[in-house]
């Protein structure tokens, strides 16, 4: 077995199982809590796909028998008590007890733990809750003595036949303390001889003769039996905690690193970021300084605290590779036990990811990829049948972007059904049937995040519980993450994580609006442009009222810092007329993939600063990311350059609240959905025809342009096809300087092509924008000839042309030049 | 003993016309003018970060929190630096009183008369010799989502 894994497991499952006691005593006292439930459930349901991967089959059954005992308290199948509690306080400790096995001999032990398994399981039925508990425990303890008096016997052969007839012929109370003093001597001596057999018969019926009296008061008496195997298990652990001690003076593994509370590294990591800070501020004054000494000493703090800062920031950092090695195992192992043909592809390992970054990402990821596994990939029939390669292929990739750690994991799979999550989402009741009638696709999927939620036909031991995606999701968004899904019937799933750098000392440039300066990672930055005001006026045009800067040709969208924050103070020269003279300063940014165009008062500086998260009651601010101390002391925020650009309306926002919760309105259904085609216009302007009415898309060479009776046509399947200038037809709004004169198209034309009952049109766009189904609100205010008016479509106003209005246009046109 | 027991500690402010306590167990220190950035966007109840020795902390208005007048710009503040579970937050109060010791007997909730925010966030009063001294309770002010 992989040392490595083994160690993380083992750590890991400690660290949960001591959270583990007190979240049991908090259900018992509070058994309506539903979170401590989940918690309790999710830590065996983890701890049960760990031991399934690394082979360890007792502790798998055990937290199976819990999970499923769980499950039912969940469902609100049975009811918390206290019976429950000691059983899954036995079965937590079990769980140590093996894990401590596990640690100093690298086996699961030899002790036998049905006993536990069958009471666990015995509290899973409705009716045997109310059954008094001692017959769940009488199975355990004649099962425990039976298989170890068989494997005593198969150790000794020449052990005499009445003996183990006499160990048979003990009452349960008996049989179990002999079983437990049995135990204790396999324990310290590994072998058993037949006295030792005699003398724990006798010492058993001693011991059980005190307690006997017990038993036969009833209830009380199961507290009792309990309370023995409690013992004896305490016992037996403190035999193996001894084992352990042993071991560790032989093994060096779990001694070579130490753990380090990771809060104590967020403390050093601040206290390196307030040094690098300090440092700063001590290099201005001494940039000032003729002191020899005083300079030398200051370049060495200023070498040593760069290095101090490095040397903290590799010790949070670690390739994510360091969680991903684990995984080729657990494809491996889950696709063999699902019969299932799986290959593994990993781009991306040497992405480096803060400690706690990837501490939070591990189990959702392993969560993902058992999800895409079991419910994902089809079995190989069923994907020969779907003409697909008999391997299903599950890739993870890994990337930085936009300060931003990306995480993908996507499979061939089937996809989700979306159906089938309406029907879940039905019959769970988590949506209501008017609900499911008009929620997107992409609002069904997001069904999958809530907990409880599984479409798996069928509770598998991979899957299929509904921990999976509500706890993936509620972990990357501790992170500050998001999860997002793409799916495609019969083409598989990409989950796509996105996590924010953040608890880092990064370079950011310092600008400022108003009075206040903000931060904005270097990382988002792509260039900085400066315009004097005459410039500006020229330069900085809008398309129906939202600004655009043409940046070396390409038309970048403005957004004013002051007034995205709505702060009265910052000026940030709006007034494009004023006169005075001042500068504009347009930071370039990239969102997502978008690019756009910061417009603030001033910019100061690049600094690096130390990233602080924002109070709670902040966190619902989109555009800020944190806020961070200034060498003077100061708080400055930190901008969210892609909250920025949502809230701005730069990239359209996903939708990614699910609609279930408060805000839940219903769509509305008065406009018609309608195809469209986008294109630019030579104006700039966005517009858009109904896809019906196009017939084709062309990219020609401007070279293929020749003139027909002062007309511009091209030659265009044996026909010649006159070419419609949108800016010609239109009405203009503009100056006539900026009209596109038809003999000046540069290198290539857009064309699309517009067929009425016999004739071709071309009309010249500037370029092609997207082909999209919007709903048309129209609003006639600003329409002109020629078009059906405005609407806005993807955040941008659009306008719709109305084709037969424009070809009669057209036609007239020519009319009237031919004559 | 007895006595020890059901007396209290209270740090003292005032509010226009208010007098009103906080709990001290509760209260960090407290600290004169400190400067504070603005955060735009938020809710107008937080008037900003403020750096406490390399911590940043978000600062309430008190007079906003309560729905009181606004304090006039020339008047300073102090801030009452409190705990809250894992975050520290600054009050921002007109002035700062005693801290007094108060007997439980004294106590009394708030009248069910007491209207809008207050009812909220005014846990009850002591009746002082010569004024009520309101009991804030911090958990509400800080619950503003």
């Amino acid at each position: 077995m992989d040392e490595d894994i083994l160690r993380e497991f083992l750590i890991e499952t400690y660290e949960n199982l001591n959270k583990l006691d007190d979240d049991l005593l908090a259900l018992e006292k509070d058994p309506g809590s539903k979170s401590v439930l989940d918690n309790i459930f999710r830590t065996f349901h983890s701890c049960k796909g760990a031991c399934g991967f690394l082979g360890l089959k007792k502790l798998e059954s055990i937290t199976h028998s819990g999970e499923n005992l769980l499950g039912a308290l969940r469902d609100n199948k049975i009811k918390m008590d206290s019976r429950i509690t000691d059983a899954l306080l036995l079965a937590v400790d079990s769980i140590k007890k093996i894990l401590a096995a596990i640690e100093s001999e690298r086996t699961e032990g030899s002790s036998d733990y049905s006993g536990i398994i069958d009471s666990l399981n015995a509290l899973n039925s409705p009716v045997m809750n109310n059954v008094q508990k001692e017959i769940s425990v009488k199975p355990s303890a004649a099962n425990f003595s039976n298989i170890n008096t068989e494997k005593v016997k198969s150790e000794h052969k020449q052990e005499p036949k009445d003996l183990s007839d006499e160990v048979n012929n003990l009452n349960i109370k008996e049989q179990e303390i002999f079983a437990n003093i049995i135990d204790e001597i396999m324990n310290n001596k590994n072998t058993l001889m037949p006295e030792d057999i005699e003398a724990a018969l006798i010492e058993s019926k001693t011991r059980a003769a005190g307690s006997n009296k017990k038993i036969e008061t009833g209830p009380v008496s199961t507290d009792n039996t309990l309370s023995d195997i409690v013992n004896s298990d305490i016992k037996a652990n403190s035999s193996q905690q001894e084992a352990v001690c042993d071991a560790q003076k032989n093994q060096s593994v779990l001694d070579s690193s130490i753990r380090v509370n990771i809060d104590l590294l967020d403390k050093l990591m601040n206290l390196v970021g307030e040094l690098v800070l300090a440092r700063n501020q001590f290099l201005q004054i001494v940039s000032s300084s003729e002191d020899a000494n005083f300079i030398g000493i200051s370049q060495r703090l200023n070498l040593i605290t760069s290095e101090l800062q490095e040397g903290i920031m590799k010790t949070r950092m670690q390739p994510i590779n360091n969680i991903w090695r684990t995984f080729p195992r657990v494809v491996r192992e889950i696709s063999a036990s699902l019969n299932k043909k799986v290959r593994m592809e990993m781009n991306g390992k040497e992405t480096e990811l803060d400690k706690t970054v990837i501490e939070a990402i591990k189990d959702p990821l392993t969560h993902i990829i058992r999800n895409s596994i079991d419910h994902g990939i089809e079995e190989p029939e069923i994907r020969k049948k779907k003409n697909k390669d008999v391997e299903g292929v599950l890739a993870l990739r890994a990337f930085h972007e936009d300060g931003q750690v990306n995480i993908e994991i996507s499979d061939d799979g089937a996809g989700i059904d979306i159906n089938a999550v309406k029907q879940k989402a039905l019959q769970r009741e988590l949506i209501s049937a008017s609900q499911a009638a008009v929620m997107s696709d992409k609002d069904l999927l997001n069904l999958i995040f809530l907990p409880g939620f599984s479409t798996a036909k069928k509770v598998t031991n991979i899957s299929g519980r509904g921990v999976g995606m509500d706890v993936v999701r509620k972990n990357i968004e501790k992170i500050g993450g998001t999860v997002d899904l793409e799916n495609k019937p019969d083409g598989g799933t990409i989950v796509k994580i996105k996590i924010p750098l953040t608890l880092a000392i990064i370079p950011a440039l310092i600008v400022t609006c108003g009075k206040d300066s903000y931060a904005i990672a270097q990382v988002n930055l792509l260039e900085i442009v400066r315009l004097k005001s005459f410039e500006a006026r020229k330069k900085i045009e809008e398309i129906y009222g939202s600004p655009v800067y043409r940046l070396r040709g390409k038309l970048l969208p403005l957004v004013y810092l002051n007034k995205e924050l709505k702060t009265e103070s910052g000026c940030c020269h709006c007034d494009i007329n004023s006169a005075e003279d001042y500068n504009v300063n347009i930071i370039v940014l990239q969102a997502a993939n978008r690019q756009f165009g910061l417009i603030v008062d001033a910019i100061n500086d690049t600094e690096e600063i130390v990233v602080k998260p924002l109070d709670k009651l902040l966190k619902n601010i989109p555009v800020f990311a944190g806020a961070t101390i200034r060498g003077d002391g100061k708080v400055a925020l930190i901008i969210d350059v892609l909250g920025l650009a949502k809230s701005s309306g730069v990239i359209s926002t996903i939708n990614d609240k699910l609609i279930y919760e408060k805000n839940f309105s219903i769509a509305k259904h008065n406009s018609e959905t309608k195809r469209l085609l986008l294109f630019k216009n030579y104006d700039g302007g966005r517009m858009g025809i109904l896809l019906s009415k196009v017939s084709r898309l062309e990219d020609l060479p401007a070279s293929n342009i020749e003139k027909s009776g002062g007309l511009d046509v091209v030659q265009y399947r044996n026909q010649i096809m006159p070419l419609i200038n949108l800016s010609n037809i239109l009405p203009e709004r503009r100056s006539d300087e900026r009209k596109h004169e038809g003999s000046s198209y540069k290198d290539n034309i857009q064309l699309v092509v517009y067929s009425d009952e016999e004739k071709s049109y071309g009309i010249v766009v500037e370029s092609i924008i997207d082909i999209i189904e919007a709903q048309l609100e129209l609003q006639n205010a600003t329409a002109r000839e020629g078009t059906f008016g405005s609407c806005v479509i993807l955040n941008k106003v659009t306008e719709i042309l109305d084709m037969d209005s424009i070809i009669k246009k057209f036609e007239t046109m020519i009319m009237n030049s031919s004559k | 003993m007895e006595i020890n027991v059901l007396e209290k500690q209270y740090c003292t402010f005032y509010l226009c016309d208010l007098f009103l306590g906080i709990e001290v167990t509760r209260v960090q220190e407290v600290l004169k003018y400190n400067e504070i950035t603005s955060v735009p966007l938020a809710p107008k109840v937080i008037c900003g970060l403020t750096n406490l020795r390399g911590q940043i902390v978000t600062a309430i208005d008190l007079r906003r929190r309560l729905e009181l007048p606004e304090r006039p710009a020339e008047d300073n503040y102090m801030n009452i630096i409190i705990k809250n579970e894992e975050s520290v937050y600054s009050f921002l109060v007109d002035k700062i009183g005693d801290v007094i010791e108060i007997s439980e007997k004294n106590f009394e909730p708030a009248p069910e008369t007491l209207k809008g925010v207050a009812r909220e966030l005014i846990k009850g009063a002591y009746k002082l010799k010569e004024s009520l001294l309101l009991i804030l309770d911090t958990h509400q002010v800080l619950n503003l989502i």
